[in-house]
């Protein structure tokens, strides 16, 4: 197991500038640096949620900056280029897609972890495709042990599993990496940084399996860092769009994963029962709808007008004549089929019976 | 005196239920194993995948919690350890994150059900003989595009499996234990269990439309390309079981030829012997073994037309469901037109 030692904890960051510039420098000019991290380390480092992130931080920054640019060109040995704080004001243009067994996969890893693990770890494989969407489609947990400032992945297992993973899907690589828990820590930069080793700009899921704020709350973060110069002081981690339709679920059927046991799997005609009987409700409910509008109980919306009107219209327009020829030849077919599989059934039973029964002496 | 005789006779009682297991009633499988398969399934169709199915044995249920995907191999014989190296270390690694590392069975996907071939049968009779109790789990990612969940457990019959060890397939042993091919697979139910908190996070995400891809899937009109490969592969069973239905009468018919030339040899030696008391020799032997004509003819094995049979009830089944299916939906698009 690798350990990583965290290279910059924020806590450290205090001084840090203080080793570019020389000793002649009295407090005074050495407590903009530290002001300006402070102000940093409010604004970073936790996930931020309107796409323009911390717009009061900019001209905050941008002043802190400019002052620290200015001791850094006077003071510094070689002051022929100036060190300007590099911040990615802008929000990403990746959003991604979870796939349902993502999900799945991490709860479970969640429920079966170690009793002295808080949360747990792990990587995330898919694809990513060209116009920015990077789709997650499988994921494996990693083993892990954390502890006040430090945090040790085991990086073996992690290789191991990923080879084992591209035997099977050659096509599935590493985007990223998961974690349970709400919001992002100070050791998560550390793994972010691990994992962007592996994949150029990788993609930080959180799942909050502990449902703090009453709600499930799944994110996905990319991270872009901070830099001063050559000196890198913190990681952003801004939060990307994440699309969780869930349709492979859907496809299953909600019943099958939302309750904790389900007797049976529905065969396919209680499913196409279900299926009808939803298909009634939701008719019923426009009928009522178009009723309230049209005694005036209700206001009517011109949208939800329109859609209905385009619904019915999408019927297509036959005559009765051709309709019943049509209809009518569609259940011969299907009668004949049905007429057939008995028939080829029957003949089974007697061919066996012929097959076994048979003796000669 | 008592004593030892009771205490013996519980010793034997407690040894005698632990050998007799309780029979597999019913398989549960987590949520997370159903989608894994569902998803490793559906990548590769229509090609076959296989893969490996983790859980617990408890009592007369069968739990899979996990399952792992297996690469597929080449025609390459080198791969064969390399397979076997990919499972020790998918399980070793599973069993670092405290993942069930008990193999229960394995996974494969098939083509509108046309799994039943003799493959199937080796490789349950080589887990059989680790794995006390194993299940074949069966998905089929054709039919799911009609918005059925096709998921199969399957396990072969105890009275098959003792007949396929003898390697006697004879028309007479089967009468004996009234083995039918019905009897050769076993559909067990499959029951789904999930946990607490992934339940929670479904019902938070469940979307609040009530109309599903599912419902999508199931309502569409255009049952008729499925309807088409399931009589196709129908016609091709049909025609390997008449090929086998020859092969039996050809037996049949070289059997009593053969007989009815046994019976005329044996009339013949018969008139000789006769003959030769009357002559005074000694009478020739009533039977010959050098003789062609007493050579014992095979009996061709009837494992294969078992086989074949259970594929045409497959598929006949199957167009029975989707049948039955098009009709609620045509006459549904009948009330609709007429309104």
């Amino acid at each position: 197991m690798e350990q990583f030692r965290p290279d910059i904890n924020l806590m450290d960051i205090r001084g840090s500038p203080s080793n570019v510039q020389t000793k002649e420098k009295n407090k005074g000019e050495i407590r903009f640096p530290t002001l300006f991290v402070r102000a940093l380390q409010n604004q970073i480092a936790l996930a931020t949620k309107t796409s323009l992130p911390s717009t009061a931080a900019p001209p905050q920054l941008k002043s802190a900056s400019k002052i620290s640019t200015e001791k850094m060109a006077t003071t510094a040995a070689t002051s022929s280029k100036q060190t300007v704080l590099q911040y990615p004001g802008a929000a990403p243009s990746v959003s991604a897609r979870i796939h349902p067994v993502v999900l799945f996969n991490i709860c479970d890893a969640f429920v079966r972890r170690p009793d002295q693990a808080g949360r747990v770890i792990g990587t995330l494989l898919g694809s990513t495709s060209s116009d920015g969407t990077v789709e997650i489609k499988n994921s494996y947990v990693v083993p892990h042990n954390e502890s006040a400032d430090q945090v040790a992945l085991d990086i073996d297992y992690h290789h191991n599993m990923f080879v084992s993973h591209q035997k099977v899907n050659p096509k599935e690589v590493i985007v990223g990496w998961f974690s349970t828990g709400f919001g992002v820590s100070g050791g998560s930069s550390l793994i972010h940084e691990f994992y962007s080793r592996e994949v150029q700009n990788p993609i930080h899921l959180t799942v909050d399996s502990g449902f703090t704020n009453g709600e499930a709350s799944i994110k996905a973060y990319v991270s872009a860092s901070l830099t001063l110069g050559d000196r890198q002081l913190a990681a952003h981690f801004q939060e990307i769009p994440l699309d969780m339709r869930l349709i492979e679920a859907e496809r299953v059927g909600f019943d099958l994963l939302k309750n904790t046991s389900v007797d049976k799997i529905p065969n396919d005609l209680e499913g196409m029962e279900s299926s009808m009987e939803r298909l009634y409700t939701l008719i019923n409910d426009v009928y009522k709808y178009v009723d309230d509008v049209v005694e005036g109980r209700v206001q009517g919306d011109n949208n939800i007008g329109r859609f209905i009107a385009e619904a019915l219209a999408s019927l297509p327009k036959l005559s009765p004549t051709a309709f019943d020829k049509v209809f009518n030849d569609k259940i011969q077919d299907n009668l004949s089929l049905v007429y057939l599989s008995s028939l080829t059934r029957t003949q089974l039973s007697i061919a066996e019976k012929l097959n076994t029964a048979a003796q000669i002496l | 005196m008592a004593n030892p005789a009771t205490g013996r006779s519980f010793l034997q009682a407690m040894t005698s239920v632990e050998e007799v297991a309780p029979p597999l009633r019913v398989v549960q499988m987590e949520g997370l194993a159903v989608l894994k398969i569902i998803k490793h399934c559906k990548e590769f169709s229509p090609a076959l995948v296989t893969g490996q199915l983790l859980g617990l044995d408890v009592g007369s249920v069968l739990e899979v919690t996990n399952c792992f995907p297996f690469p597929t191999r080449e025609e390459d014989e080198e791969l064969e350890a390399d397979g076997a190296n990919y499972q020790l270390e998918m399980m070793r690694c599973l069993r670092e994150v405290n993942v069930d590392n008990n193999t229960v069975g394995w996974y494969q996907s098939t083509l509108l059900g046309s799994f039943q071939t003799a493959e199937l049968i080796e490789t349950f009779m080589n887990y059989q003989e680790n794995i006390r109790r194993c299940v074949c789990i069966i998905y089929d990612p054709s039919r799911s595009n009609q918005g059925v969940v096709a998921l199969k457990a399957l396990r072969l019959s105890d009275s098959f499996m003792d007949l396929y060890r003898s390697n006697n397939f004879n028309g007479e042993k089967l009468r004996e234990k009234k083995l039918s091919w019905v009897n050769v697979f076993e559909e067990i139910p499959i029951k789904v269990s999930n946990s607490a908190l992934i339940s929670a996070f479904m019902t938070e995400l469940e979307p609040d439309s009530p109309v599903t891809q599912c419902d999508f899937d199931r309502l569409k009109l255009s049952s008729a390309p499925f309807m088409e490969r399931n009589l196709e592969f129908l016609i091709e069973c049909m025609d390997d079981l008449t090929a086998e239905q020859n092969k039996f009468q050809y037996y049949y018919r070289n059997l009593s030829r053969q007989q009815a030339q046994q019976q005329v040899w044996l009339q013949k030696r018969r008139q000789e012997n006769m003959q030769r008391k009357a002559a005074g020799e000694e009478p020739l032997p009533e039977e010959d073994p050098s003789n062609p004509i007493f050579k014992p003819i095979v009996e061709p094995s009837r494992l294969d037309s078992y086989l074949i049979t259970n594929q045409i009830s497959n598929y006949c089944n199957q167009v029975n469901g989707a049948a039955g299916q098009g009709f609620s939906k045509l006459y549904l698009m009948k009330a609709l037109h007429e309104n």
